[in-house]
């Protein structure tokens, strides 16, 4: 287990140095004029030029930009925007946003999915099933902002339940809706993955041991046959909360929510590109350490599953 | 997801006892098979009519509309719906139906090209992965991964905001290019890691060891006896896919960085009517309505394409 851990977090090493140089090459190195539109209508002055060719490294090579920019990274120091705002005070007020969207968007899925997913898996072939079957086809059938834009003008616009803009520190209420929108697709995705798990762990041996047994109906799907079948769905709730923390920017967009999704959209309609860079490696490393530990909290449900 | 490939060319006893068909005396293959499974499905029929509909509408629009979906009268600026323009129009007092039936094109466009591409690069790098396996296997893996490290709207935001500035005017074909492009450099690697799964699945069986016995070229090895026994789960993939893919032209292009004017497609109409949704709702609701429609019909298709090619999963 632990050369196992060992190995997985080498490897996420050049995963990370990819992605992040990708996204640094793609924003830093193809425009041909980083100051173009910087100073409005004017010319930027040289002062302005030199001052930002200096903090940026601009004169150096892509590759030795990238590495020095690396260097700083690993200090802690995610660099400065344009104008002089740390980019880590910038991320370090629409986080907290960002993760209690991510955490009442899960909330949400898991509950509703899981209660659905049990539902139509215990009952079996029925109207509740069908019921499942149709409107999660329906749920994965709706993208994100579709949802998103007919429950803020019905619910927000119409009938005035919901504010349509999310305050800048919103509590969780505030953050129901636009949890409910952002977890909707993942809801029918735990819906499904629970009833499949129900219906093939149900004709498995212990299930006909615990029935033999004498025990409870109850009890034989709440204790022994749940159990087994969430695996997969609490590692599906895993890479979801990853995602999750890393790509709310439609949700964010159509809610007006003050978290790491806006400010890196903002961040890149108005070129700013050290925002871009400092929030993508952020969510990158988000990213992949969420899956890392998906794999693990596997083994660790599972006992049967050995790595080595 | 590969272990209905072992049974390829046999029949299944246990499947062909409860779903055999009586006038069927022999039992077919694996795809015979799975096409009576598929056949006797209505959500198939269902799924396939909406998109043979879809599919009429994007070739010839003008079958199904006269108006010119780009002529703006400005006196009829947010119309309800009414005799003159069936589904109302929109801000510019464009005829919102003609807008949706035009829309088609494109809409799909995008979604059959970024499906091809994205399951030719995947299903080819997984083949050559899982072939041939050692250090060009480990160098794609790593390769891929980098890619699936970014999550899929942001990486989407950085690719098309460098190579098309916002602000700037493009031509029709080139944004639906680039935007085709963008999905599959996103998207590869999940067709990569499926093929590459099955490919390894494969190539130890029997039947490559026997034909590799009778003295076949690697490429004869892979592409007449391992690429027809994995074609099945990415088949799946990309039915399923196709459905995603819509939607995700229409989220970027609801960001203002996918397609945008001229080119008109449901995504467009709906990014451009976001701000009158309270004046103008019938403007957003329509084009969102042909779009939920469309990746329904997608996604139905691909639930029962793998019920009939993973009958397990049911």
């Amino acid at each position: 287990m632990g050369r196992y851990t060992l190995r997985r977090l080498l490897q996420l090493v050049p995963v990370f140095l990819g992605t992040t140089f990708i996204v640094y090459a793609l924003v830093w190195g193809l425009s041909d004029d980083p100051f173009a539109g910087k100073c409005g209508q004017r010319e930027c002055s040289p002062a302005y030029i030199a001052t930002m060719t200096e903090r940026y490294n601009l004169d150096d090579n892509i590759l030795v930009q990238y590495l020095k920019y690396l260097g700083a990274l690993l200090t802690g120091d995610f660099g400065q925007t344009f104008s002089g705002t740390e980019v880590s005070s910038l991320i370090a007020t629409a986080y907290p946003v960002t993760i209690r969207l991510a955490l009442v968007a899960l909330l949400i899925e898991a509950v509703i999915g899981i209660l659905a997913g049990i539902v139509s898996g215990v009952r079996g072939r029925g109207f509740v099933d069908s019921l499942v079957l149709v409107s999660t086809l329906f749920l994965i059938s709706l993208p994100v902002f579709v949802t998103g834009l007919v429950l803020k003008q019905v619910l927000g616009v119409e009938l005035g339940i919901i504010r349509t803009s999310v305050p800048n520190d919103p509590s969780f209420g505030d953050l129901l809706v636009p949890g409910f929108v952002l977890g909707s697709l993942s809801m029918a995705y735990v819906a499904r993955l629970t009833r499949t798990s129900l219906v093939e762990n149900a004709r498995a041996d212990f299930v006909r041991t615990a029935v033999a047994k004498g025990l409870t109906h109850r009890r034989v799907v709440g204790v022994h046959m749940l159990r087994n079948s969430l695996i997969p769905v609490v590692t599906f709730l895993g890479t979801d909360l990853g995602a999750l923390m890393g790509g709310a920017i439609v949700t964010e967009g159509v809610f007006n929510i003050r978290g790491i999704g806006g400010l890196v959209f903002r961040g890149i309609l108005q070129q700013d590109t050290a925002t871009v860079v400092g929030i993508v490696v952020l969510l990158v490393i988000v990213y992949l350490v969420a899956n890392l530990v998906v794999d693990l909290l596997y083994a660790v449900l599972d006992p049967r599953i050995r790595y080595d | 997801m590969t272990e209905p490939l072992l049974h390829a060319g046999t029949a299944r006893p246990g499947d062909a006892g409860e779903e055999a068909d009586p006038d069927v005396e022999h039992p077919g293959g694996f795809w015979s098979d799975a096409w009576r499974r598929l056949r006797g499905r209505p959500l198939f029929w269902v799924a396939s009519a909406i998109i043979l509909v879809l599919l009429v509408m994007a070739v010839f629009p003008s079958l199904f509309t006269a108006v010119d979906p780009r002529a703006a009268d400005l006196a009829g600026s947010g119309a309800t719906p009414g005799p003159d323009a069936p589904l109302g129009r929109d801000l510019q007092g464009r005829d919102v139906y003609a807008r949706a039936i035009y829309g088609a094109g494109p809409t799909l466009a995008v979604g059959v090209l970024a499906t091809l591409g994205t399951v030719l690069l995947g299903a080819l790098a997984g083949l050559l992965g899982g072939y041939r396996g050692g250090w060009p296997d480990s160098l794609l893996s790593r390769f891929a991964e980098v890619f699936a490290g970014l999550p899929f709207v942001l990486g989407g935001i950085v690719i098309l905001t460098t190579y098309n500035p916002p602000g700037q005017l493009v031509g029709e074909s080139r944004l639906v290019v680039q935007v085709v492009a963008t999905i599959v450099v996103l998207s590869w690697p999940m067709a990569m890691r499926i093929m590459r799964a099955a490919t390894i699945t494969a190539r130890d069986q029997d039947y490559v060891r026997a034909a590799r016995a009778l003295g076949a070229g690697r490429l004869r090895v892979v592409f007449r006896h391992i690429l027809p026994n994995t074609l099945a789960p990415v088949l799946v993939y990309a039915t399923i896919q196709l459905g995603a893919f819509i939607g995700a032209e229409a989220t970027l292009s609801f960001l203002g960085i996918g397609l945008k004017d001229p080119v008109v497609s449901w995504g467009v109409m709906i990014a451009e009517s976001q701000d009158r949704v309270a004046q103008i709702p019938h403007a957003i609701l329509f084009p969102a309505g042909f779009l939920v429609v469309t990746v329904l019909a997608f996604v139905m298709l691909g639930d029962a394409v793998r019920d009939a090619l993973d009958p397990r999963g049911r």
